[in-house]
């Protein structure tokens, strides 16, 4: 697998956390990926829970739909509404979850230099009890994933 | 999960340890207390603050296990605590590890993008004539 950037998650005050990533890409190209249905669908998503269905209305005030699919086969909704958008620098949206309460509000800064984009996402939960709960949610995906990464090794399978 | 619900019996802990972290002086303070013991006026030396000011702050790292502090010696040294910023660090990385393999996805998804296009504009240079 080639060596790529890395994910740095770090909480800040007591309901955000933050996500910093850099692309070997220019702004748009990343911005496209985040924006476009047909890309997201080649992306995004943990692996255990792929995204099967994506609707993007690109306009302030309009919002997208995502639908993943887990491998016990129920689907998980999300959607957003787009409070700010000015391409390809700075995206706001109000996100939530089908099966989880609360909303969250995503800021998304595309900075670009020399070619490379670094990504600032700031998810900003309802209180700190919301942002803990997602964070449990997230640790157990986090080990779903690397046992199937895992099992994927050890059968020999490509990655 | 087994695991899990032992990790999050730790909760209010590991809240005192984010909270405590969240402020820049705090920080400041745990990089300087990383490469050596010191005192609440050595502490207090860099920082345009008063003393009872960085008590404070020490206060808080304290109650969050970050930071010890010696209860002989007259000067009570302070010293770094690791074992509350691994624990810290360790809930982080999982996150982390549970969001990067689709970043990665992407990665692959934004060089094919780039490939296309410096494929398209191949047929336009001359290069291979010239070699």
């Amino acid at each position: 697998m080639k060596n790529t950037g890395t994910l740095a998650v770090a909480l800040q005050g007591d309901r955000d956390i933050v996500m910093t990533r850099v692309f070997n890409a220019p702004r748009a190209l990343v911005w496209d990926a985040f924006t476009k249905p047909e890309l997201l669908l080649r992306w995004f998503g943990p692996r255990s829970c792929p995204i099967v269905e994506c609707d993007v209305d690109l306009r302030v005030g309009g919002g997208f739909r995502y639908v993943m699919r887990g491998s016990d086969g129920c689907p998980m909704g999300m959607r957003g509404v787009w409070r700010e958008l000015d391409p390809p620098k700075r995206a706001v949206h109000l996100e939530t979850f089908d099966d989880y309460p609360g909303e969250s509000i995503v800021t998304s800064d595309f900075a670009e230099r020399e070619g490379t984009t670094t990504l600032t996402i700031t998810v900003q939960y309802e209180s700190p009890e919301h942002r803990q709960g997602v964070l449990a949610s997230g640790m157990e995906h986090g080990a779903a994933e690397t046992f199937d990464r895992l099992a994927e090794m050890l059968a020999g399978v490509e990655v | 999960m087994q695991l899990l619900g032992y990790e999050w019996a730790d909760d209010s802990r590991l809240d005192a340890t984010f909270a405590a972290l969240a402020d820049p002086t705090r920080r400041a303070i745990l990089a300087r207390l990383a490469q050596g013991d010191a005192s609440v006026t050595e502490l207090a030396k860099p920082f345009a603050m008063s003393q009872p000011a960085i008590s404070k702050h020490l206060k808080v790292l304290e109650r969050a296990g970050l930071v010890s502090r010696s209860r002989d010696a007259q000067r009570r040294p302070c010293r770094i605590e690791a074992e509350p910023l691994a624990a810290a660090n360790d809930w982080l990385e999982r996150y982390r590890e549970a969001l990067e393999p689709s970043f990665q996805r992407l990665d692959a998804l934004l060089e094919e993008m780039q490939g296309k296009t410096t494929r398209r504009r191949q047929p336009k240079l001359p290069r291979k004539k010239n070699r």
